[in-house]
């Protein structure tokens, strides 16, 4: 994949990294969504949904809470997306390559929030005086401040991630040891127990939501049986 | 007092506006200044407009710290505006602003972050599961999601416009309060039903292989779930990820 292939990703990891928080939170950074996107430009829709859906199944795991530090999903489910698709869903450990790349990404991007947060805050102490003059230029031009830096932070980050982490997933499936199907049990039961503990601690705690759970699963183990 | 009509391009503006409310979010003022941005088009209704003293120094009140839930700052913007526009005294603004934030925070993060939000998920998982195609699941997901998300906006923003500085009623409303609790019952269920089809299906081969992971899936999350620290399930997969992903290239 040359630097062409890649910039229309990045353009997409871009959108997606601003609407983690920035605007409009629409959660089209939402792996299930950036993932299936980022599969579709490399190639692939129906790919990308599959590791859209493993790292959904993650995301499930943390909330984007006020000022905590999360994993920004975006740009790390692009990346995930498009290397997958990239690589190839067929061959023997592309997704949990995929998914691992997916994961340093949301975590290296999560620390790029941090980063961006602390330049906005310096570019506000700057423009302090201005703003408790009560300046209508200073407040719109620290705001388009913040969205255009955290835009290209998303640019940024999804072409160097993709740019990196395409010819190591090559290097590493080709010498990939375990069975295709194996590598990716392994990688879905994983995401499956994650969103399962997740689940179980923010929707169980209320009356009767335990059974409910509980009657979902029976259904849920019922459809897979019959199919 | 004097009540101020906002003009519909103005409401307009500001609602578009929230939906950057976050743009210059920070460790010093939070949403302070996302607040400040949202307001500005209405207080240029001020006497004096844009350079009027009225205007200057209402910006400046509205842009120092506030913290909220991005969608519930609506409330805040429309009330504090409004406030602002019938001249309620600043010190009085002030307290309000002060007493706002607490409640516009823990109630969105419950409402949207702990429940709308997983519940559009488990939708969308639950999709896949039972055979949805890309676009089918992502479309589901996106329709459902934003229309929560948009009508709790442009909800927020119209209450704060009628209810001003007694906007506090609106938000204990019964809906409300009830909401959360409605969400956490239908997550539950569909939780149940959505993890295991989307697991299987993602497997894709079905038999004992898939049986086995969906064991493993349970037996992982109730031990998960004993984890009292939350975001934490996430890191121990990408542990147990470097672990396989070493192991795969090294035999």
């Amino acid at each position: 994949m040359n630097l062409l292939e890649i910039l229309p990703i990045a353009l997409l990891g871009a959108i997606c990294g601003l609407d983690f928080v920035s605007f409009p939170q629409a959660m089209i950074s939402r792996p299930i969504v950036g993932a299936t996107a980022g599969g579709a430009i490399a190639g692939s829709a129906p790919e990308g949904l599959l590791i859209g859906v493993v790292l959904e199944l993650l995301a499930l795991d943390t909330r984007p809470f006020g000022a905590s530090r999360y994993p920004e999903w975006g740009t790390a489910g692009v990346t995930g997306g498009a290397v997958f698709a990239a690589v190839g869903a067929g061959r023997p450990g592309a997704l949990p390559v995929a998914v691992f790349v997916s994961l340093v990404t949301a975590m290296i991007s999560g620390s790029s929030m941090v980063a961006l947060r602390k330049l906005i805050g310096a570019r506000a102490a700057s423009v302090r005086t201005l703003i408790d003059a009560g300046s209508g230029g200073a407040v719109v031009g620290l705001q388009l401040f913040g969205l255009t830096a955290d835009l290209a932070r998303g640019f940024l980050l999804t072409m160097i991630a993709v740019a990196l982490a395409l010819p190591l997933a090559m290097g590493t499936v080709a010498i990939w040891g375990l069975p295709h199907t194996l590598s990716n049990a392994i990688v879905i039961g994983l995401a499956g127990a994650v969103a399962g503990g997740a689940i179980w601690k923010f929707f169980t705690a209320g009356t009767r939501t335990g059974w409910l759970f509980l009657a979902g699963l029976v259904i849920g183990l019922g459809f897979v049986a019959a199919r | 007092m004097t009540r101020t009509r906002v003009p519909f391009m103005i409401r307009l503006s500001t609602c578009v506006r929230l939906f950057a409310v976050q743009g210059s979010w920070n460790y010093e003022i939070l949403l302070g200044n996302g607040i400040g941005f949202c307001a500005e088009p209405a207080l240029r209704l001020l006497p004096g407009g844009r350079d009027g003293e009225r205007y200057r120094s209402a910006l400046a009140r509205q842009s120092r710290y506030f913290n909220a839930h991005p969608y519930l700052a609506s409330v805040a913007v429309g009330a504090l505006t409004r406030a602002e526009l019938e001249g309620v005294d600043p010190a009085k603004i002030e307290r309000f602003r002060t007493a706002l934030a607490g409640p516009l925070g823990s109630v969105g993060d419950r409402l949207v972050w702990s429940g709308w939000l997983p519940l559009c998920s488990l939708l969308a998982l639950g999709a896949y599961g039972i055979g949805g195609t890309a676009g089918f699941v992502v479309a589901l997901f996106l329709i459902t999601y934003n229309a929560g998300h948009i009508a709790l906006r442009a909800w927020g923003l119209k209450v704060g416009f009628s209810k001003g500085t007694e906007v506090a009623q609106s938000l204990a409303s019964p809906a409300l309060r009830r909401a959360p609790e409605w969400i956490e019952r239908a997550g539950a269920l569909l939780a149940g039903i959505a993890v295991p089809t989307a697991v299987e299906r993602a497997i894709g081969i079905g038999g004992e292989l898939s049986a086995a992971a969906i064991g493993a899936v349970l037996i992982g999350g109730v031990v998960l779930a004993r984890i009292p620290n939350n975001s934490v399930g996430w890191r121990l997969a990408l542990g147990v990820l470097s672990c396989v992903v070493l192991y795969a290239v090294l035999i």
